[in-house]
């Protein structure tokens, strides 16, 4: 079994003819995976990167097998896009789109927990089951297949942190994008329970940042359900000062609440390794493991 | 997007909220000439958007228009944490009976909006929050049918009201909670809610924070959201102008890269090597190079920056790109500063190339990077 996406994944690109939309389904072919179809309302009939699109999602399953879709839809159009494919059945949703006013998450994500869709973002770089398939817009040639299963708020220092896992040798499971936003579909403890149970996946990695409590929330999961998997994580933000905005939407420490000292110092009071700096964290899983072993 | 307590006001009187009677001054006279038309005691209210007015003495009573001239006099001249008050609200002192605080917040956790309401108003509600966490009172919203009139009525209830009042606090909230609606708030917050003592509900503050991701459906706020606010630096405004996701630091090693973590972690790392970040620059994916050299133009263009780091792991972006944006300002105004470059991924070797041929080192590893920048070395 794979985790969310791979080479059984026949995916719908929602927003296939915009720049994002097209250039990013040559790369997820040439990546391995199966694009089947596209959507965007008014050029149904064309085709974009030598797949068809369709106006509408329900128009391209009367043509076409799919069971997931990947979103690049502009942001005021991308909660009934979701919409859209939630009431196609498809499953996983991967939201690119970023900007999504709070409130049309909000809602989405009502709605795909009442029929049972898995939502990956918004304002995520997607996910990708390294060697099998992605669904995002990752360099495919930073990951490599292997045991450890990433999750992070953030794109660009998931895939500095893939670069050093697979120089020394580390290879992934899956990685995955929660988002960078405050209402996100997946969690943290959404998918450390989906790493404990994917026997593909031996250790994970958790990369928070400051703002909200996910990573908080994540260490209460795994001090309660005495998590079975080596965790290990990094939080970016330290040196972000509060009440600013750091680039993404939900990177902001309000208060007193959401710093990146008391993100890392719960980690560490559950026994989560956690680096300081990010090139840190191949010798720390490695660490884990050997401890692993000799118990 | 924050407002200020007049700009909330003024949404919350159309929707039928009791607030004070007043005005807006912008000089001492105004100032009294509102206190002659209301009558009776007034406060003076400095209008800023940082938290922390009361303790920092931008809230003053006038008994007298006089008074009041005095003191919004002096209210007018403070800097209150960096923000320079220019509008003070003057209003009616209210018959107080009970201070409360009631919000309506956007729940990261719970994926919905929450009531948060207390009868413990007036005060800090953090430190309500740390000291007694019991006398904050939480409930959620459905996230599709928000806030119900039982919702209201359940919360009034808590909140130890009956008859009457009850029905008048329920309409308050209900309205409070229409406003966050209405204006896509991730938070209305009414600090104190002040309960008077004919029996009134009367949202004597009101914070309303507008999300920025929804202002492109409120034409009303566009002019608003456009005007250089008091949390914004000059060298901000101007970075944002230009599309980039920029916050002014304090240190002197300005940062530039690509996507919020890796230049978050970019800080973090010159930090952990003893240097101090002047900034966080964040140009974005898939950025060109007219991008990168207007993002380098305004770091280096900023007096405290005394070097310079790039770092940028290309996917979308591509490392030729951000080497023709450097090379760019090299040729039309210079490099000003030492720069020390990190680049990897996409199109790497072209723009090494290109980065060569202009006699600026590239390196690949972010470590070795920051260790550079950070050290004697580079000055």
């Amino acid at each position: 079994m794979t985790l969310l996406v791979g080479k059984q994944t026949r995916a719908i690109v929602q927003g296939i003819t915009g720049n994002q939309g097209s250039f990013h389904t040559r790369l997820m072919r040439e990546y391995g995976t199966q694009i089947v179809a596209g959507v965007t309302p008014g050029k149904g009939g064309a085709s974009a990167q030598g797949v068809a699109v369709y106006d509408t999602v329900a128009a391209a399953l009367e043509r076409i097998d799919a069971n997931a879709s990947i979103i690049f839809v502009p942001a005021p159009f991308a909660k009934e896009a979701g919409m859209e494919a939630i009431d196609a059945g498809l499953n996983p949703v991967v939201i690119i789109t970023e900007m999504i006013p709070a409130r049309d998450s909000m809602v989405l994500m009502a709605y795909a927990k009442e029929h049972g869709a898995t939502i990956v973002g918004p304002n995520t770089p997607g996910v990708i089951t390294p060697g099998e398939a992605k669904l995002g817009i990752m360099p495919g040639d930073v990951f490599s297949p292997g045991g450890v299963g990433v999750a992070s708020r953030s794109g660009t220092l998931t895939y500095e942190i893939a670069s050093y896992l697979t120089r020394a040798g580390i290879g992934q499971s899956t990685c995955l994008g929660i988002g960078g936003d405050p209402i996100t579909g997946l969690n943290f403890v959404d998918v450390l329970k989906m790493f404990r149970d994917d026997k593909s996946t031996d250790a994970v990695v958790l990369i928070g940042e400051i703002g909200g409590s996910a990573e908080e929330d994540a260490a209460d999961f795994i001090e309660d359900t005495k998590y079975a998997k080596p965790v290990a994580a990094y939080v970016a933000g330290r040196a972000a000062p509060p009440g600013k905005r750091m680039g993404h939407a939900g990177a902001i420490i309000t208060g007193t609440e959401g710093t990146a000292d008391a993100k890392m110092k719960r980690f560490r009071e559950v026994g989560v390794r956690v680096a300081e700096v990010p090139s840190e964290l191949p010798r720390l899983l490695q660490q884990q493991k050997a401890a692993t072993i000799q118990q | 997007m924050k407002l200020f307590e007049y700009e909330s006001k003024s949404l919350a009187q159309n929707l039928g909220i009791n607030t004070p009677r007043g005005g807006l001054a912008s000089t001492p006279d105004e100032a009294r000439d509102i206190h002659k038309r209301i009558g009776g005691e007034v406060v003076v209210k400095a209008q800023v958007l940082v938290a922390g007015r009361g303790k920092a003495g931008g809230i003053k009573f006038g008994s007298k228009p006089d008074e009041t001239r005095d003191r919004a006099s002096e209210i007018l001249s403070m800097t209150i944490k960096g923000e320079r008050v220019k509008k003070v609200l003057v209003e009616q002192k209210l018959a107080i009976k009970k201070e409360l605080f009631g919000s309506i917040v956007l729940d990261r956790v719970n994926k919905c909006q929450t009531v948060l309401a207390s009868d413990q108003g007036g005060i800090d509600i953090e430190e309500v929050a740390s000291k007694n966490p019991e006398k904050i009172l939480r409930h959620r919203l459905d996230p599709v049918f928000g806030m119900r009139g039982f919702d209201a009525r359940q919360v009034a209830l808590k909140l130890g009201y009956g008859g009457q009042r009850l029905n008048a606090l329920t309409d308050l909230l209900s309205n409070l909670y229409r406003l966050s609606v209405i204006y896509d708030a991730e938070l209305v917050e009414s600090n104190p809610l002040v309960e008077t003592s004919d029996g009134k509900f009367v949202a004597a503050d009101l914070r309303v924070i507008v999300d920025d991701n929804s202002l492109f459906r409120h034409p009303e706020f566009q002019e608003r959201s456009k005007e250089a606010s008091a949390e914004v630096t000059p060298l901000e405004a101007k970075a944002r102008e230009n599309g980039l996701a920029f916050v002014e630091l304090d240190g002197d090693i300005g940062i530039m890269g690509n996507g919020a973590g890796l230049v978050m972690a970019t800080l973090d790392m010159v930090n952990h090597y003893g240097g101090k970040p002047a900034n966080f620059c964040d140009v974005g994916g898939g950025a060109d190079a007219e991008h990168v050299a207007t993002a380098l133009q305004i770091i280096q263009g900023d007096q405290k920056v005394h070097k310079i780091f790039i770092n940028i792991l290309a996917g979308i972006t591509r490392c030729d790109e951000v080497a023709k944006g450097i090379v760019e300002v090299k040729k039309v105004v210079g490099l000003k500063k030492p720069l020390v470059v990190r680049m990897q991924g996409t199109n790497f070797d072209e723009g090494k190339k290109i980065l060569d041929s202009a006699g600026i080192t590239t390196l690949e590893k972010m470590d070795e990077a920051a260790r550079l920048v950070t050290s004697p070395k580079v000055a």
